[in-house]
């Protein structure tokens, strides 16, 4: 028979929950909800005139193939930015870990990125890779590879990817370094005597052990890609060249801020929510059986 | 005890001020650097001129920004009396009817005397409603002119007192700068505005029905014309020759003039200040260049930049201040002093007479180029484009340019594509604006 705790007080489990379901509901469900009722709803800037129109926005989005478009976009910016943010950060990690030296001024180092706004990020990588002031694209010159994110899709797709991960690296890293320092050191020096080199070492007791740590960060990663990049699109790129990094969450800020189509942008903030919640939850059903605990 | 000394302190205060208390009015504006600190001067000065209202200029963030700002200080009741609108946002503010006083209101209550004609007309048209009321307040107007650098053009062999007035004139110097070992002899500022908007009336076609959308919401685009895809194709040719170097959107290629690095570029007229103060090189400005074969060409350009609008729900007496305050800076000596300091246009024509006579043309060559390409006899094709949902056509029109600069379009495709995309936007806004 299983032993439950159970209140016998009505009340208390709703006070001692409180505080959670305050934060949540005025932070999420609240803003969910106004998108929601916003996607439904068309009005001039000002909302002087507000007028119910149904699905009205939704379909005027399908119509639209840009739209469409820009969930290809989404795709390969999001699985880029979660793949190589993800990989960068665990090597760094690893070498983190093993630094015997000078060990915290590399660890405070990696984590500054981590206070840049998103914006700031944006323009200095722009800066570094503007086509005729940008000490990167001056190198890149001089080495012969004519570099122009203004006309070249790639190169502006490479840029933002960049200056996503960047911003990212050092939050990953920090949870991979917590989680590299929690394996237990006996497991690696058993396989160690056992004769196995570092790389299978690494391959057959770090990384499985460190997969907690790998599937949240890949979560996290992916509704950071998917929301909060669009600060670094607009320094960037803006979305151009023609919409060649006009991601999904970029259009949502673009119509809802620069064009005043607010139920428009909410409709298209409406999709992005359940393309999260619809991925959130293939990642947990499936990626999540690899998972060793 | 505390509530009661309040409220003592507020009547005592509601008894003392009103005697000397000066009506407070909020100005949003986007005017940053030079343009900034002349916006603080024309409200320090109208501040000095009389003792009843305050001007409080607030610097907002740029264009979109401030109109963000305004759109959320709106629903909480907080917005400014003024507000300064790009353009581009023109047809949004009409559609929000509820949001604003036309200006023309604003000024008849107030009993100021207020002439519409007193303007230049492309400028008053542009925001006077179809049914003759002008709706917001001209400010800051630009038009779209041709800069180029005397000494590059020296240096290739090219007479540095000629600018080259039309297309072909500009491909030929283009080749001989770039034969002299020009990088970039040629880049484009706002290449909507530029290129296609500007472009349309200066050699008068339409850009689009309607009066390109002066004469009701049903307009619809007409960018695809074959001279459209003519001057879009030439620049593409351009483009794969090195001749023209892509430099971004809005106004990104101005410091690539600035710098030296391009030799020519049309864009905005209020680019002029940022020149004269910055470049370290012998400059010349012209005429926006045109296709001689073209009847009617030269006709005149379309103008950018922003006006005014008066918020709705604000008290009498703050509008009262609010007149007094747009009568002060339509003084033509106040409009041409800011025409002078600025390079923005003088909006009436009283004030470019002025200009003409205080014999500052003469003296600084070059800075008649914009007002006389707008001191013409306008036709409806080349009275101002004003269309709904304009800010993301603008974004519509760099996407589709792009792709044909880095030739993975061609320039039908492109123009057709503009007009499709463009058509869906209008048609929504059409629909929308009936309804409310």
């Amino acid at each position: 028979m299983e032993k439950r705790v159970v209140f016998r007080s009505a009340w208390l489990p709703w006070v001692l929950m409180a505080p959670q379901l305050l934060v949540i509901g005025v932070f999420f469900f609240w803003p969910a909800g106004q998108a929601l009722l916003q996607s439904a709803q068309q009005s001039d800037a000002f909302g002087t005139s507000v007028e119910w129109v149904g699905l009205e926005n939704f379909r005027n989005l399908l119509k639209d193939e840009t739209y469409l478009a820009s969930f290809y976009t989404t795709a390969i910016f999001s699985l880029s930015v979660a793949v190589s943010g993800i990989s960068v950060s665990l090597i760094l990690a690893v070498f983190a870990d093993r630094i015997a030296k000078g060990a915290l001024a590399y660890k405070t180092l990696l984590i500054w990125p981590y206070a840049v706004a998103p914006a700031v990020a944006g323009v200095l990588w722009l800066f570094m890779f503007a086509p005729s002031v940008g000490v990167v694209a001056y190198g890149l010159r001089a080495m012969g590879f004519e570099w122009n994110h203004l006309l070249n899709g790639t190169h502006a797709m490479t840029l933002v990817v960049m200056a996503a991960v960047w911003k990212q690296i050092s939050y990953n890293f920090l949870f991979f370094l917590a989680g590299l320092q929690s394996i237990p050191k006996s497991l690696i020096e058993a396989a160690a005597i056992d004769g196995a080199r570092p790389w299978r070492r690494f391959w057959t007791i770090v990384f499985p052990l460190l997969s907690p740590t790998t599937f949240f960060l890949l979560v996290i990663n992916i509704v950071y890609a998917f929301f909060d990049t669009f600060a670094i699109i607009d320094a960037a790129t803006q979305g151009g060249p023609g919409k060649e990094t006009a991601i999904l969450v970029y259009k949502v800020y673009y119509d809802g801020f620069k064009a005043m189509d607010l139920g428009g942008s909410a409709a298209q903030s409406v999709v992005l929510m359940v393309i999260v919640v619809a991925l959130t939850v293939v990642q947990f059903r499936f990626v999540e059986k690899k998972v060793n605990y | 005890m505390k509530k009661l000394h309040l409220a003592a302190m507020a009547l005592a205060a509601a008894l003392v001020l009103p005697a000397q208390a000066q009506t407070e009015i909020q100005w949003w504006h986007s005017m940053t650097a030079v343009n900034g600190e002349w916006v603080n001067d024309l409200a320090k000065d109208f501040n000095a001129s009389q003792k009843k209202y305050k001007i409080v200029p607030v610097y907002k963030g740029q264009y979109p920004e401030s109109m963000t700002a305004a759109v959320a200080a709106f629903s909480s009741g907080n917005a400014p009396h003024i507000l300064q609108v790009f353009e581009v946002g023109t047809a949004t503010m009409m559609a929000s009817k509820g949001a604003i006083v036309p200006v023309a209101k604003v000024m008849k209550d107030a009993g100021q005397k207020f002439d519409p004609n007193a303007y230049i007309s492309a400028v008053a048209g542009y925001y006077t409603a179809p049914n003759g009321q002008m709706l917001s307040f001209p400010f800051n107007s630009s038009t779209t002119v041709f800069y180029y650098n005397k000494d590059a053009f020296k240096a290739a062999g090219l007479d540095p007192e000629k600018a080259p007035s039309s297309w072909p004139e500009v491909a030929l110097a283009a080749a001989k700068l770039k034969a002299a070992g020009h990088k970039c002899p040629l880049t484009i500022g706002w290449q909507g505005w530029t290129q296609l908007e500007s472009f349309s009336a200066w050699h008068n076609v339409e850009f689009a029905t309607k009066s390109n959308g002066l004469g009701g919401l049903d307009a619809r685009m007409k960018v695809n014309s074959p001279l459209h895809v003519r001057h879009i194709e030439n620049l593409a040719n351009m483009a794969k020759q090195g001749l023209f170097v892509y430099r971004g959107r809005n106004n990104l290629a101005e410091p690539a003039f600035v710098s030296g690095e391009c030799a020519m570029i049309t864009t905005s007229s209020g680019f002029y200040g940022n020149v004269k103060k910055n470049a370290k090189f012998a400059f010349g400005l012209a005429p926006l260049p045109y296709y001689p074969d073209v009847p009617g060409a030269p006709q005149n350009t379309v103008i950018g930049g922003a006006s005014l609008w008066v918020m709705a729900g604000k008290k009498p007496e703050e509008y009262k201040g609010v007149a007094e305050f747009f009568n002060y800076i339509s003084s033509p000596e106040v409009q041409s002093a800011s025409h002078k300091r600025t390079g923005y246009l003088p909006v009436t024509t009283a004030a470019f007479q002025l200009t003409e006579k205080s014999g500052f043309y003469k003296e600084n060559p070059g800075t008649d180029v914009a007002p006389n390409q707008m001191i013409r006899k306008v036709t409806d094709k080349s009275r101002g484009i004003r269309l709904g949902n304009y800010v993301q056509i603008r974004t519509i029109e760099d996407e589709e340019l792009e792709q044909v600069w880095a030739g993975k379009k061609s320039a039908k495709d492109a123009l057709d594509s503009i007009v499709k995309r463009g058509n869906e936007l209008l048609e929504r806004f059409e629909k929308n604006s009936q309804k409310g």
